[in-house]
């Protein structure tokens, strides 16, 4: 059954990329849809029967893969509870993402080629979660990273969406060099690649050293930091993470699939898979916990000023990665799970409720130009709704609450519970990142669905309303690259932050006389589905993730289950369960007051904190300093090697110099270059006869 | 199969199609179309010996198969033999072939029979320099194999066809004539001209270094490695298509299964003696040239950079002295053959129509040329090394050789994935991405039913080798193993070395920690 579920989404990739216009936009549609469903179906029971107890794990063999000495790997799918979790998460959101892109992708005229990428991610996903060894999972891992620079520069003709992927792929790939080295690393200590050899062998590995660039290190510490690296990369955690908010050029349903629920939670299912491993090193753990903590910090400060829907969504993601990674570097793996089970849901629910906004607003993505929506979108604005209460984690203790609330408060009492510096700190920025969470979910809702209409002043809109007295619907791709002209000066708004802002009086009010309508059927039964995903998981789900006693049951030992620390965490102080919940509303309260009641606010927070405002607008200034510090430079060092080595030095020296040496002008080289062949050959034949001679004469 | 002089036929079907592209009757048009056919009819014949070979070849049987030895005079044989290495590039040569004769058949419309000969001679030579086993006999094929390539490049080439040929031969030369005086000194210390005794014995130590230095001289220029890979730009850029494709499919192969045939079995001391110069010119060569790579504007000058990088990880693999590294260095050099030659093609498809190499005339490609930007895109992730292609399993084995090698090289070549990720998508971002704006780059067709035919069993290829490498790994185990037997004794041992470690409870358990760990072992 595994191998259904995992391959009927190659089959529908290799069928749909390859019959393409062959077979029609239909066809393929209905095709890679309907496998991704069953593959669906398939995995739901798998889920159940782990969380029944019905289920145990166990390795499906498929093939041979390499064998090479002691480094042997195979093709193999492997099944337990922690590749359940990711096998549900996977299929349904990718089922649900095939179906809606049916309605949002409906206009483009590249549809089989959109499917085709589609599935053939969600089988790389697969192939990542079920692996037994971590090449295959490197497979995955890479081919995830494929089907990633497929889809963000799907709109080829946009150079935005072509650099975008190509940094998603290079970033990535800095990621997997410390992958990579871990692996080789890996092998090198316990001379396997499989995963239950190298966790069943780490707990001996306490107090070993390694050799490791001329110094002695830890070895755990090495082998877990390495690994970390890649994995810091596939989930954009801070310093790699540059690539996330720029692959929001890929269409949105793309965004939702990969870049919220599942390719970028990847980095934490990695941790938690080897979690055993990571058991052995308190520094490389404590290294997860900040690097985790600083991300979620950063993101969320970003996300607070970020105007376009699907950049502040982008990093609102970012910064949820940084929890799970906290979570897990305290070692409540079961927490960090169960959020990145629950955030897969609402995550994917808010993109694709923001795909429906950008969609009735006619590709417009700047939220200054949205307001006022919710009466004429009320179906998204509803899904959204269950998006934010679930991200803002609303709740009662003990009564009911949405998905956040169960998970993102789980995660804040372990990082109190585990009582270090690192888990103290981790706290500290765990609630602060929840105010900010709070409130730029808020902005966002309020921005988008309250307040007054502002969308003459969108050029979308302005196309729109001209088109449909004109000639109908414009055509997608011109859309599109009119897009691209708008973004630029957004992009650049960095310079002149004062000038802009939402709730600024500058912006143009007034519909315009447009009208947006509803998304159709398709987009908006995946809403609905992940919207019932985003209200009940947390509260169905909760007991078997993080209870101390079902946790052990439920899990199996397939990650390194802390029943100790969910123990404690019923312990904490009551200011400590009620912090989540007090920065949850002050966030909310905060929003209200800016954006609704007196939105004069931001326009005067912007002016007085211009440096701060400026430095959050530009993330960080890290596309900048990496452009300065990485991409000029090689480049230049490229062009030096070139100009002044290869021919400045190399050929100058060598044959260019040789000619003028034997011959001492350019004539010379003009004999050479007649003769040479002769010469060559002669010198070679005399060698021969020389060596003929020589052999037969002793 | 024994007593079946199988080598010696698969080098006598393209000799003979060779003098009969020369020297048949006719007029201009009729011998140019005699000559096509003859050429690619007698590629197809290898073709189908070489598969007989492969079919036939034992694994598990004798180190050397299907031998042939036939006394000339004096010391002279003709001695022919291969193990599972050479059976594997021979393999490589005539599947590239026949792709070569189909490549040049409109390409190339002026002496055509002169040029189908140059082909079908190369690859006479080819099989000569992989099936021979006396030493006198590999160094003629070894040299004389260039001749036709300097033909190729230098009556078939572009504008400065003339500078690019000298370059070629001034490199070689000076390798050739150091090669060939330790050749002599070898036999005459050994006492004989047979490979494999050669491969056994024991030269003394210290004279070791110097026979290594000048095998090394000859084959570090055909690899190529830096700093002595500056006429391979240059040859490839003026090559025909078809030449280009051979050059970087077998030709640079020659100087691997050089290092893997001569220097780390007959000269095992001095290879680990010398460890550092290989690897300290293959980091260099990893990140130079991919740094060069990602500058070029012409496509054909970029692939050649990245052939270099490429090459740089098959001298890694090699001298790690274990078998993930030398077995990786093998798949590299193989899956190269493969991906660097397809590109060319790919780079010859487009060059065919527009007449250009230069990068910055093309863009939007994927619009009126969906076909072709589906296999060059597939040719291009197999050059970054993506798993599931054939680049990753040979990349990721030599790499993890190199590991335990040391972990200096490992970290600086590893970096080589990360480069050529760059340059890679960044070609194929501007010539196949991008808006249709150029009115002559929109009026070009989509591959046509013989690009396809030429392209797609590459690809077929390229993904067997990804996904199922054990075809191709199981028949050089044992010879890889030959050479490690040969090498294990003069290797020192890497900087590694991981001391044991005692068993603790994990972080997080204090006290508590015994549930947890015997939770974790019902999973197993």
């Amino acid at each position: 059954m595994i191998k259904l579920i995992v391959f009927l989404p190659l089959l529908a990739a290799i069928v749909g990329g390859l019959g393409n216009r062959a077979l029609g936009n239909t066809v393929v549609k209905l095709l890679t849809t309907g496998l991704l469903f069953v593959s669906c179906a398939l995995s739901w029971p798998i889920f159940l029967g782990f969380l029944g107890g019905g289920m145990t794990a166990h390795v499906e063999p498929v093939l041979t893969f390499i064998r090479s000495g002691d480094m042997s790997v195979d093709w193999a799918l492997r099944v337990d509870t922690l590749t359940a979790v990711m096998l549900v998460v996977v299929t349904s959101v990718s089922a649900l993402v095939h179906l809606y892109s049916w309605g949002y992708m409906a206009e483009d005229p590249d549809q089989p080629r959109f499917f085709s990428y589609l599935s053939l991610f969600t089988f790389a996903m697969l192939m990542l979660v079920t692996s037994d060894n971590l090449v295959q999972m490197f497979f995955g891992w890479e081919g995830v990273g494929l089907a990633s620079y497929l889809l963000i520069g799907f709109w080829y003709h946009k150079p935005s969406a072509n650099a975008a992927a190509i940094k998603a792929f290079v970033v990535n790939r800095v990621g997997d060099f410390g992958f990579s080295l871990g692996i080789f690393g890996t092998f090198l200590v316990f001379g396997t690649v499989s995963i239950p050899a190298i966790l069943a062998a780490a707990p001996g590995m306490a107090g070993s050293t390694i050799g490791f660039l001329g110094g002695r290190v830890d070895t755990m510490t090495l082998l877990c930091l390495l690994l970390f690296v890649g994995a810091m990369g596939k989930s954009a955690q801070l310093g790699l993470h540059t690539w996330l908010p720029d692959a929001m050029e890929g269409p949105t349903p793309v965004s939702a699939l990969i870049h919220a629920a599942t390719m970028v939670t990847a980095g934490v299912f990695m941790v938690c898979r080897l979690s055993p491993m990571f058991e052995m090193s308190q520094t490389a753990l404590t290294v997860v916990t900040y690097v985790g903590a600083a991300t979620a910090l950063f993101a969320a400060t970003v996300g607070t000023v970020q105007t376009d829907i699907k950049r502040v969504i982008a990093y609102s993601t970012c910064s949820q990665l940084g929890y799970m990674f906290f979570a897990a570097g305290v070692g409540a793996y079961g927490a960090a799970m169960f959020h990145l089970f629950t955030h897969a849901f609402f995550k994917a629910l808010l993109f694709l409720g923001a795909g429906s906004v950008i969609h009735a607003m006619h590709h417009e993505q700047d939220m200054r130009f949205y307001g006022a929506l919710r009466k004429h979108i009320p179906l998204t604005f509803l899904a959204m709704m269950a998006g934010t209460l679930a991200i803002t984690g609303v709740g009662i203790v003990d009564v009911f609450g949405f998905a956040g609330f169960y998970s993102k408060d789980a995660i804040i009492e372990a990082t109190y519970a585990r009582g270090t510096t690192a888990g103290g700190i981790a706290f500290f920025v765990a609630v602060v990142a929840a105010l900010l969470t709070s409130f730029y979910s808020w902005r966002l809702v309020f921005l988008t669905f309250f307040g007054k209409a502002r969308w003459a002043a969108s050029e979308h809109i302005q196309h729109a309303v001209h088109d449909a007295h004109g000639h109908g619907h414009d055509d997608h791709a011109a859309a599109h690259a009119h897009y691209a002209d708008h973004a630029a000066p957004d992009e650049g708004a960095g310079s002149e932050p004062h000038a802009h802002d939402a709730g600024a009086d500058d912006v143009k009010h007034g519909t315009a006389g447009y009208h947006p309508h509803e998304s159709p059927f398709p987009m908006l039964v995946p809403l609905g589905v992940l919207a019932f995903g985003a209200i009940f998981s947390g509260f169905l789900f909760h007991t078997p993730f993080l209870d101390a006693e079902h946790g052990v049951e439920f899990w199996k030992g397939s990650v390194a289950f802390d029943a100790h620390l969910m123990h404690a965490m019923h312990g904490v102080p009551l200011w400590v369960k009620l912090s989540a919940t007090v920065v949850m509303v002050t966030g909310f309260l905060l929003a209200l007051w800016a954006y609704i009641l007196d939105t004069s606010i931001p326009a005067r927070f912007t002016s007085t904190f211009r440096g701060l405002y400026a430095f959050l607008l530009n993330k960080w200034y890290f596309d900048e300093l990496y452009h300065v510090l990485f991409v000029i430079p090689a480049f230049a060092i490229g062009r030096f090697f070139w100009r002044r080595g290869d021919q400045g030095t190399i050929d100058r020296f060598g044959p260019n110099g040789i000619a003028k040496l034997v011959v001492g002008s350019g004539a010379a080289a003009r004999r050479l270059q007649s003769g040479y062949l002769y010469t060559y050959a002669l010198v070679m034949l005399l060698g021969l006869a020389a060596a003929a001679t020589w052999a037969m004469t002793r | 199969m024994n007593g079946f002089p199988i080598l010696t036929i698969m080098i006598a079907v393209p000799a003979a199609a060779a003098l009969w592209c020369l020297f048949a009757p006719g007029d201009e048009a009729t011998r140019a179309n005699n000559a096509r056919w003859s050429a690619l009819i007698a590629t197809l014949i290898d073709f189908a010996l070489g598969v007989v070979l492969w079919l036939n070849y034992d694994a598990g049987g004798a180190q050397w198969q299907f031998v042939e030895h036939v006394d000339l005079f004096g010391r002279f044989a003709w001695a022919m033999g291969i193990d599972g290495i050479a059976l594997l590039l021979i393999m490589l040569s005539v599947f590239l072939m026949p792709i070569c004769i189909g490549a040049s058949w409109e390409a190339i419309s002026k002496r055509v029979p002169e040029y189908m000969a140059a082909f079908l001679l190369m690859e006479t030579l080819m099989i000569g320099v992989f099936g021979a086993q006396d030493l006198f006999l590999f160094y003629i094929f070894f040299e004389a194999g260039l001749i036709p390539m300097y033909l190729i490049i230098g009556i078939w080439g572009g504008a400065e066809r003339i500078y690019a040929s000298y370059k070629f031969f001034l490199y070689t030369l000076l390798g050739s004539v150091l090669m060939l005086i330790a050749m002599l000194w070898m036999v005459r210390e050994a006492g004989t001209t047979d490979i494999p005794t050669l491969m056994a014995h024991d030269f003394p130590v210290q004279a070791q270094t110097w026979l290594w230095l000048a095998f090394f001289a000859s084959f570090a220029v055909k690899m190529p490695m830096w700093p002595v890979h500056t006429w391979l730009p240059d040859a490839h850029v003026q090559a025909p298509t078809a030449g280009s494709v051979i050059l970087a499919g077998v030709l640079l192969k020659m100087g691997g299964y050089g290092f893997i045939r001569f220097l780390l079995p007959m000269f095992p001391q001095a290879s680990a003696e010398l460890f550092w110069v290989v690897m300290g010119l293959s980091m260099v060569a990893i990140v130079y040239t991919s740094l060069v790579a990602l500058v070029q504007t012409d496509m054909k000058k970029l692939i050649a950079y990245s052939s270099v990088a490429h090459m740089a990880f098959v001298t890694i693999g090699l001298f790690t002295f274990n078998r993930q590294g030398i077995e990786g260095a093998m798949l590299v050099m193989l899956s190269h053959g493969l991906v660097s030659g397809a590109l060319f093609l790919c780079v010859g498809v487009i060059y065919d129509r527009l007449h250009t190499r230069e990068i910055a005339r093309y863009g939007g490609l994927a619009t009126n040329m969906p076909r072709y930007a589906i296999l060059f895109l597939l040719f291009t992730m197999a050059s970054v090394g993506l798993p599931g292609t054939s680049g990753f399993v040979g990349e990721f084995l030599s790499l993890m050789g190199s590991y335990q090698a040391n972990s200096w090289v490992a970290f600086v070549a590893t970096t080589g994935i990360v480069l050529g990720a760059a340059y890679m998508l960044y070609l194929y971002r501007r010539v196949v991405y991008g808006v249709l704006d150029k009115p002559d780059v929109a009026a070009m067709t989509d591959i046509n039913g013989r690009e396809i035919a030429l392209l797609v069993p590459i690809a077929l290829v390229v993904m067997w080798m990804g996904i199922y490498p054990e075809s191709f790994i199981q028949p050089m185990r044992r010879d890889v193993g030959v050479v490690l037997a040969r090498v294990d004794r003069a290797w020192p041992g890497g900087d590694g070395r991981p001391t044991a470690g005692r068993a603790a409870a994990p972080a997080h358990g204090e006290g508590h920690g015994a549930p947890v760990v015997a939770a974790h072992g019902v999973a197993h």
